[in-house]
């Protein structure tokens, strides 16, 4: 067979690229979809073909339950409270106020600040009696709550670290369309008498629309890949009230070397994301004008 | 029928001052242009009036009423922004009504005026169509209609030809001018290009940094040009002004503070007259444009069709008794003197 030397000098040039795709991503992805139907090689014992016994396990699980709820309820309020607080925060640095260079540094720090460190800053705020909300709360005498420590907050303590450290990094893709959109527009839409809320509704958002969908989508993969804070602050508790489904994930595997039940794990998860993904693209997509 | 009166008004940034004690009053359903090099602060006018700016000082009346502290969606004016600003996630129909839709204007009203004003403008084929799916054109006529609709008695236009190509350019030039007329509304509109403003505009206001350095009718701003400046602004080529002392080989004498202004198109070969050498022609078809050296100074002749006479050549200027213009040398403003012919 002959190859073109054309042909040959592309394959080469893919080649790289290919090799990490395959090394990193479709490799990985494929293992896991083997391994999550077969059970965890144990010393002596080699992996035994298990058919969906991973799975019909998972379905019997309360943790996972737990986590796939919690996971559910943490990115319902991560994504659109991250993305409206974005949104708000990247008009108001676009707008004309004085010091919004130092605004904009503001609303973007979190966003440059490690995980690892939010949580230290975060653990200070939410440490009982001593932590910056109980100081506040104590002023009024209803100091001593453990925001950390109690189920019924612990996943709200949390969401609420997430969105800040999410608005100030979605902030600056707003705020870049916002720049692009021609200040005409806007005048136009004034001398035309609409106000404030009118050019905001009319004209200013759906011109943000394209950013609105690449933002939505970033949203929905860190509401179920961000969980450096869940191991730094809580580890899944109290009575895996935060425990979210990567976390598990990351226990199952790595604390109780459970290989083969979080290769089931992670293919529910990839399946989740790729659901949302096919409808982001596939419905949100041909709704959206594109300059 | 409304009248718009600028009276002393100013606008600057810092130390910026781009316009100057600007005075200006319109008469009912006139065409006007804002003329003048970039930076003249034609376009920061046009804003002053439309509400896009904060004057510094000045006050701006709409039939007596004083408007410059109004948002600009209660002055009674709409515009055609230079990039015709169109909406582009909105329909051609969509885009033409928007104001109406914004002020709370029932549907079937707002439906009875866009089909008043897509016929004058030639839409009703396009209505559904979004901006990016149009042609430059088509866009102008979109933008013409979002400020027609509305009845608004003045409409400011911001170069609103300069993105169209030379041939659609004469074409709006007509229709825009024509459009005016039936509706009869006043229109303002800015442009640097000379030939439209006096091709167009039932009055010119030709303005030098910031300020109305003459506000008349086409004519007057050609046969009679208020200073030296207004004479090199009007007319291609531009008005010859020549020294007193390029006159001295014919014989005319003027003062020594005066400089002669001649149009090259009121100059014509004569037997003996204003001598100079041709060092250049030009040809365009109609006409030529010969470049003839009188002494240091140069100097334009438009003739007819093309002429017999080759560069090098001495030609012999004359020019009528009515074509010559008389300036300051100092301030460079108009005097009037007794004309003096050379035929």
């Amino acid at each position: 067979m002959k190859i073109s030397r054309n042909a040959l000098i592309s394959f080469f040039l893919l080649l790289p690229a290919a090799i990490l795709l395959v090394a990193f991503t479709f490799y990985p992805t494929v293992a896991t979809l083997i391994d999550s139907v077969f059970s965890t090689p144990r010393g002596r014992r080699p992996a035994a073909f298990v058919g969906l016994g991973n799975f019909e396990r998972m379905a019997a699980d309360p943790v996972f339950h737990r986590a796939f709820l919690n996971n559910l309820i943490y990115a319902a309020v991560v994504i659109p409270a991250s993305m409206g607080l974005a949104l708000a925060m990247a008009l108001l640095v676009n707008a004309r106020i004085k010091g919004r260079g130092l605004v904009r540094l503001a609303f973007f720090t979190p966003t440059i600040l490690p995980m690892i460190a939010v949580a230290n800053i975060w653990m200070f705020f939410y440490a009982p009696d001593l932590g910056l909300i109980d100081q506040f709360f104590g002023l009024f005498g209803r100091g001593g709550t453990n925001w950390l420590g109690q189920s019924g907050t612990a996943l709200w303590a949390l969401i609420a670290i997430t969105i800040w450290k999410l608005a100030g990094f979605f902030m600056i893709f707003y705020l870049a369309a916002l720049q692009q959109i021609p200040p005409s527009l806007i005048e136009a839409a004034t001398l035309e008498g609409a106000s404030y809320l009118q050019r905001l509704r009319r004209v200013i958002l759906p011109l943000l629309m394209p950013t609105t969908l690449f933002i939505l989508i970033n949203a929905v993969i860190e509401a179920f890949r961000l969980v450096d804070h869940v191991i730094a602050l809580t580890r899944g508790g109290p009575n895996n009230s935060t425990q979210l489904l990567l976390h598990y994930i990351y226990q199952v595997a790595f604390n109780f070397w459970d290989t083969a039940y979080a290769a089931a794990l992670s293919v529910v998860l990839l399946l989740v994301l790729a659901l949302i993904a096919l409808f982001q693209f596939g419905y949100l997509d041909k709704r959206i004008h594109y300059r | 029928m409304p009248v718009l009166k600028m009276q002393a008004l100013n606008k600057s940034w810092g130390d910026t001052h781009v316009v100057r004690d600007l005075e200006m009053e319109t008469r009912e359903g006139e065409f006007i242009a804002l003329l003048g090099p970039s930076g003249c602060g034609k376009s920061t006018t046009l804003r002053l009036i439309a509400g896009l700016e904060e004057p510094t000082s000045g006050s701006i009346e709409l039939d007596g009423i004083e408007i410059s502290k109004l948002p600009s969606a209660q002055r009674g004016i709409s515009m055609v922004f230079q990039s015709y600003a169109l909406f582009p996630h909105l329909t051609v129909a969509e885009n033409i009504t928007f104001g109406l839709s914004v002020r709370g204007e029932p549907r079937k009203s707002q439906a009875e005026k866009l089909a008043r004003v897509a016929p004058l403008l030639g839409l009703e084929g396009l209505l559904d169509r979004r901006p990016a799916q149009l042609s430059g054109g088509q866009q102008q006529r979109v933008a013409l209609g979002r400020a027609l609709i509305a009845q608004s008695p003045i409409c400011l236009l911001d170069e609103p030809l300069s993105n169209l190509d030379a041939s659609l350019r004469a074409e709006m030039r007509n229709e825009i001018r024509s459009i005016q007329r039936r509706l009869g509304i006043t229109m303002i509109f800015v442009t640097h290009d000379q030939t439209e403003a006096m091709s167009m505009a039932d009055r010119v206001a030709l303005l030098r940094n910031g300020q109305i350095e003459q506000f008349d009718t086409p004519e007057v701003l050609y046969s009679r040009p208020a200073s030296t400046f207004v004479a090199r602004f009007i007319g291609a080529p531009a008005m010859n002004i020549l020294p007193p002392a390029a006159f001295a080989n014919c014989g005319i004498s003027f003062p020594d503070d005066v400089l002669v202004g001649l149009r090259p198109e009121d100059l014509f070969p004569v037997e003996q007259g204003l001598a100079g050498k041709v060092t250049q022609i030009e040809y365009f078809g109609a006409d030529s444009i010969l470049s003839v050296d009188i002494g240091a100074a140069r100097c334009a002749v438009r003739l007819q069709g093309r002429p017999s006479i080759r560069t090098g050549t001495l030609l012999h200027l004359g020019w009528d008794a009515d074509a010559l213009h008389l300036f300051d040398a100092q301030t460079g403003l108009r005097r009037e003197a007794a004309a003096t012919p050379l035929t």
